[in-house]
């Protein structure tokens, strides 16, 4: 696979930064400044980071948070997490192929001591675990309050997973920064956060379990260790991923979304040639779209419930752009270069294939997810992303309250929801902690209350609904009239709210004079930054719950649309184009926002535009092409360009008003590949850490045991570097899959450490000593 | 079944080994617990190391057919339990130890048991990561090491146990829990649980932690009270070390330390807090961590560098005098007490398993009368074992 770094991206800036040179695998490479050495290494062109010592499979990065230690490498021969560590000037990395050395150290030799101290301790009134959305939000708010604030990060960088977000948000523009990019909504939350000088933050800082008298043991700058006893402790560690066993699920080049957009957005590698995406929800949906983004072919999207789970804005702006979006499928097999027979051997690894997946098979599945023999498709890529659902980081509540600690938890970690219900929900936290703390600050303001519940809601049905066509709605041939009432235009038996796929304001077309919004926007979600940007105030959601979708006042109240564009720049869903047919009635002017690179669109050009759904309108001249300057946002970077730009096609007026969106030519051909059927794939696996599988597990509960920790006793699942983070809800999905009833299942003691941390750490060892 | 011969109360460290020896001498056997499978108490806290270099005679009798039992599992059974006979190295940097060492040497000796002094180069042979000196200056004097001792999983080992008693007609039923012993006449005539009721002639009492409470429940009385440790395991690693080390100097906070590299490559470790920490809270504290940490890394530099995985805490049922209660209950006829193992319950399992298997047949040996009459249940506790 020829993976590199990204030398353009319609989005972020690529700043120039300095070589770091280090070895990998004995061959000189180039790192960038302050980059880990996951990235280095696949922008290197290596996705295979050693061999699992139980089976000789080949094992990469997976999960790129630290949490799973499928990436671990040696670096000047210490075992390290290549996810997180740094590489450093001159840094020997190697594979690390089976069971690491403890390495020797000197003094043992020589028989000098170590240096030990104790480690630092530290009472304080509030500690709060993660500085993503929720963390930042809360910590802001406290110190609004005067109430100091410990705040701790295991990244080098605050923010969370927005850093890895570079659409726009929905939700509320007041409430949340809605209609920002998230990276510029998390460098906003930093800014807010760090400008309180009662807050102390620890970035670097990994919490490690939260002990039953009340200290919280810290890994401090991955150096040291810090004992922390909060008065009332904040739990916004966020979700992890969850894993889906498939065959060859663990093969390098099998990622989850967060690793993805980590590789992507975070650290520039392009990460992939070619990518298959399992997971119609927003994580999936937007990864895919991110992927688009930085030139990497989307080979398709599969989800298998019926309709994708994520906003149908999202899944459309992939439509549009010819992403196969297959619905009710599954994967079912990663191919790949499979297992290393004799894992003990180096000099048979230093000749194994560097990349690790290279097809995928996919299959239709049935009402109850099983893929059904017969229906499979292969396809061509180094790539598979993961996005299948998040689950709760809760295990530090979870010890704080069997602690007695005062604990609270905000965002993912308390219920899964988007990063905009996490910002409110953090602010809310604070208020709540500062009243526990005795402030004078009184009751949470009831219309807070209001908006995080607002926030917090699933997408509703895509309205109109599936079953009729546009044709049975606005009658054969016909337009709607021009200049006919609201009330004639939504008229019983003409109710344009029974189209699927299109929006109310697409079916009833604009007129044929002036300029108008045109709203491809059919679900109920939460957002309403195009509400606010109308300077003639001419789009309307009703303010007591946004989740409606927009409305266009101009023909109601008479004003006109001035053709600001305002409304087309700020849309997350990129669901707003502008139909101006002042100079020409029948070939109006249409403005659609386009997030690629400005350098693949010229005015002069033809382009294919579809409507909403990815539906082919025809081939449509480019008038022009502008890009939106950057709106300043503290901590971020200002001038130049913000992203979008903003296409003006001429079309004919008949399909002005459905077009949504364009595609660019592209040659893309993932289909049609076939896999080799003597390849080696290794087996669905459960337990990644110790390379458990699934038919283990299920012929065990077959067998009658019951109970979580015994099978960790036979097959060791779940006893791995990664606690059973990754395998427990798989477990518990198998169980439901053996018609188990949840309340005969015994489930597995969790114990500390978050993750594993040297000893030395826990000695008090002076680094570096 | 409801109307066993033998009801054994604890799937444990000794109720899984006492049912595996009832089970394949024939006795028809019931093992009740309230856990959802077998080992879920202290056994699986506990860390494996199994030695027969005991100090007093009766633990050696019956650490060495437990070390018989585990060391042999794989061949006999085809199950493997991690077993590596790794020996055990004790090891000391001050005249205090040494000397300790050497006299207990001589009653381990004069027992017949295969365990020497090394001197430091010996034992920097067969633990070459040692500190040749102690932070606090004493240079390493050698110790004793014993070859025949060694390690394995008690997570695998337990679970080998019970699959083999089940395949010998043993019967486990778990989430079970013994509320009632019928008495009748002042002789047991079985159980009752939170699910129903079971006759038996006999019940063994192999409760562990709660062998106390179950003894109440005949009015008697059980000199067992636990007290808690705290273990860790690390990351697997190539293989370092070879036997179990223990340092018994003492610390801030703890009597010892100890550990092991289990066969799968984890260096699972421990200490014996000083003074105990009473109680049954099994929730892991602040304190164990850079305890432990701190003597490990001053002892063997080189672990520094080993990552901490998991840690956990554990009880151990502890007696007056340190040793085990194993004997008949003066209460109630039938009643058999197997408990109190000081922490020892899984080194001493089989052993303790074969040992309650003749006192049921009645075929208790002359040797059998020797080690009951030091672990009577209501003997006097007068001093304390010297290696515990």
């Amino acid at each position: 696979m020829g993976t590199s770094r990204l030398e353009q991206h319609p989005i972020l800036a690529i700043e120039p930064r300095d070589d770091v040179p280090f070895v990998w695998n004995g061959e000189p490479c180039t790192a960038k400044a302050g980059e880990v050495i996951a990235s280095a290494v696949i922008a290197h062109g290596e996705q295979v980071f050693g061999h699992h010592p139980k089976d000789g499979s080949p094992q990469g990065l997976y999960c790129a948070n630290g949490q799973c230690a499928q990436c671990l490498v040696l670096a000047d021969g210490r075992p390290v997490k290549a996810c997180m560590a740094a590489v450093t000037p001159g840094m020997v990395v190697a594979p690390l192929d089976g069971l690491p050395e403890v390495p020797v150290d000197a003094r043992v030799v020589d028989g000098r001591d170590p240096e030990l101290h104790d480690a630092e301790r530290r009472e304080v009134p509030v500690m709060i675990v993660g500085g993503g959305p929720a963390g930042l939000s809360a910590a802001t708010e406290l110190g609004r309050h005067g109430i100091p604030v410990l705040l701790v990060d295991d990244k080098d960088r605050l923010g969370g997973k927005l850093v890895l977000q570079t659409h726009r948000f929905f939700g509320s523009i007041n409430a949340v920064h809605a209609g920002t990019r998230g990276i510029d909504i998390g460098r906003r939350l930093e800014a807010e956060a760090r400008a309180v000088d009662t807050t102390e933050i620890w970035t670097s800082s990994t919490v490690l379990a939260v002990f039953s008298d009340g200290w919280v043991g810290v890994w401090r700058d991955g150096a040291r260790y810090a004992l922390v006893k909060p008065r009332v402790l904040l739990v916004a560690a966020g979700s992890r991923e969850r894993a889906l066993p498939f065959r060859g699920n663990t093969l390098p080049g099998v990622l989850g979304a967060g690793a993805f957009q980590t590789l992507l957005n975070r650290d520039l590698v392009k990460a992939a040639e070619r990518l298959l995406v399992v997971g119609g929800g927003n994580v999936g949906l937007i990864t895919a779209y991110h992927a688009l983004q930085a030139g990497i072919e989307v080979v398709g999207l599969v989800e298998a419930a019926p309709e994708c789970g994520g906003y149908r804005v999202h899944r459309d702006k992939l439509a549009r752009l010819g992403v196969p979006i297959m619905t009710s499928h599954t994967i079912v097999a990663a191919w790949g270069h499979g297992r290393v027979e004799d894992s003990s051997s180096r000099s048979e690894l230093l000749g194994t294939p560097r990349s690790g997946v290279h097809g995928a098979t996919i299959a239709r599945v049935d009402a109850r997810f099983r893929p059904i023999a017969g229906s499979e498709r292969h396809f061509a890529c180094d790539t598979v992303l993961v996005a299948v659902g998040l689950d709760p980081v809760d295990e530090f509540t979870a010890q704080a309250r069997a602690a007695g600690m005062t604990v609270f938890a905000a965002g993912d970690c308390d219920e899964i929801a988007e990063a905009s219900a996490a910002i409110f929900a953090g602010k809310i936290r604070g208020l709540e902690i500062a009243r526990e703390l005795g402030a004078d600050v009184g009751e949470v303001p009831p219309d807070w209350l209001r908006t995080a519940e607002l926030l917090r809601s699933k997408p509703g049905p895509v309205r109109p609904e599936r079953g009729s066509s546009r044709s049975e709605l606005l009658g054969a041939g016909q337009s709607p009239a021009h200049g006919g009432s609201r009330s004639e235009l939504l008229g019983a038996g003409r109710s344009p709210a029974h189209v699927h796929g299109s929006s109310r304001s697409e079916l009833l077309g604009t007129p044929r004079s002036g300029v108008h919004p045109v709203f491809h926007c059919s679900q109920e979600i939460p957002c309403n930054p195009c509400t606010s940007v109308c300077p003639q105030g001419l789009i309307h959601i009703d303010p007591d719950d946004i989740r409606h979708v927009p409305e266009y006042l101009g023909d109601v109240l008479g004003d006109a649309c001035i053709g600001c564009e305002r409304c087309v720049r700020i849309c997350p869903g990129l669901a707003i184009t502008l139909v101006d047919h002042r100079d020409d009635a029948e070939h109006p002017v249409v403005t659609i926002p386009f997030e690629f690179d400005a350098d693949a669109l010229h005015a002069g050009d033809v382009v294919t535009v579809l409507d909403t759904g990815g539906e082919v309108l025809g081939n449509v001249e480019v008038v022009q092409v502008r890009g939106v300057p950057r709106k300043a946002v503290a901590g971020g970077p200002s001038g130049g360009r913000d992203g979008t730009l903003l296409v003006k096609v001429r079309a004919p007026a008949d399909i002005a008003p459905r077009i949504a969106g364009l595609r660019l030519p592209r040659g893309w051909h993932g289909d049609g590949w076939a896999p080799d059927p003597t390849e080696l794939t290794d087996d669905e696996i459960v337990c990644r850490c110790e390379r458990v599988t699934a038919g283990e597990l299920r012929s065990l509960i077959r067998a009658g045991h019951r109970d979580v920790n015994e099978l960790k006793t036979i097959v060791r699942a779940g006893m791995g570097a990664c606690g059973g983070k990754t395998c427990t809800p798989l477990i518990e999905r198998l169980f439901r899959e053996e018609g188990v009833a949840a309340a005969d299942v015994t489930p597995a003691v969790r114990r500390p450490l978050f993750v594993e941390v040297p000893l030395g750490v826990f000695a008090g060892v002076e680094e570096g000593a | 079944m409801r109307h066993p011969d033998v009801i054994v109360v604890g799937a444990g460290s000794v109720g899984v080994p006492v049912a595996w020896s009832l089970a394949c001498s024939g006795v028809r056997t019931l093992v009740l617990d309230a856990g959802a499978s077998a080992g879920q108490g202290a056994n699986k806290a506990a860390i494996g190391g199994v030695r027969a270099t005991h100090a007093d005679p009766a633990k050696i009798r019956t650490g060495r057919e437990s070390l018989r039992v585990f060391a042999n599992w794989e061949d006999e059974h085809g199950d493997d339990i991690e077993w590596v006979t790794g020996g055990y190295a004790f090891v000391a940097y001050r005249e205090q130890e040494e000397i300790t060492f050497r006299k207990l040497l001589q009653t381990q000796q004069r027992h017949g048991l295969d365990i020497g002094w090394l001197d430091r180069d010996a034992m920097l042979d067969r633990v070459p990561d040692l500190a040749h000196e102690s932070p606090e200056g004493d240079a390493l004097r050698g110790g004793t090491f014993s070859p025949g001792d060694g390690h394995c999983s008690t997570l695998l080992a337990s679970h080998a146990l019970a699959e083999a008693a089940r395949r010998a007609g043993a019967e486990f039923r778990f989430r079970e829990r013994v509320t009632e012993l019928f008495v009748e006449g002042g002789r047991v005539r079985g159980v009752r649980t939170d699910h129903g009721s079971y006759t038996a002639p006999v019940v063994v009492n192999a409760a562990g932690g709660a062998a106390a409470q179950v003894a109440a429940l005949a009015d008697d009385e059980l000199a067992v009270r636990a007290d808690l440790h705290e273990a860790a395991i690390s990351e697997p690693v190539a293989p370092f070390l070879t036997p179990l080390v223990v340092d018994v100097r003492p610390g801030p906070g703890s009597a010892n330390v100890y550990f092991y590299q289990s066969k799968g490559g984890q260096l699972v470790f421990c200490l014996t807090p000083s003074p105990p920490i009473w109680g049954d809270d099994l929730r892991e504290t602040s304190v164990f961590l850079p305890q432990v940490a701190k003597r490990l890394v001053a002892l063997m530099p080189r672990l520094r560098h080993l990552r901490v995985r998991r840690t956990w805490r554990g009880i151990y049922p502890m007696t007056p005098d340190g040793s085990p209660l194993v004997g008949w209950s003066e209460r109630a006829e039938g009643l058999l007490h197997a408990a109190g193992m000081c922490g020892q319950g899984f080194m001493l399992g089989p052993g303790v398993g074969s040992l309650v298997a003749r006192m049921v047949r009645r075929e208790a040996t002359a040797d059998d009368a020797e080690t009951l009459a030091a672990w009577a249940p209501r003997r006097a506790f007068v001093g304390q074992e010297a290696l515990r």
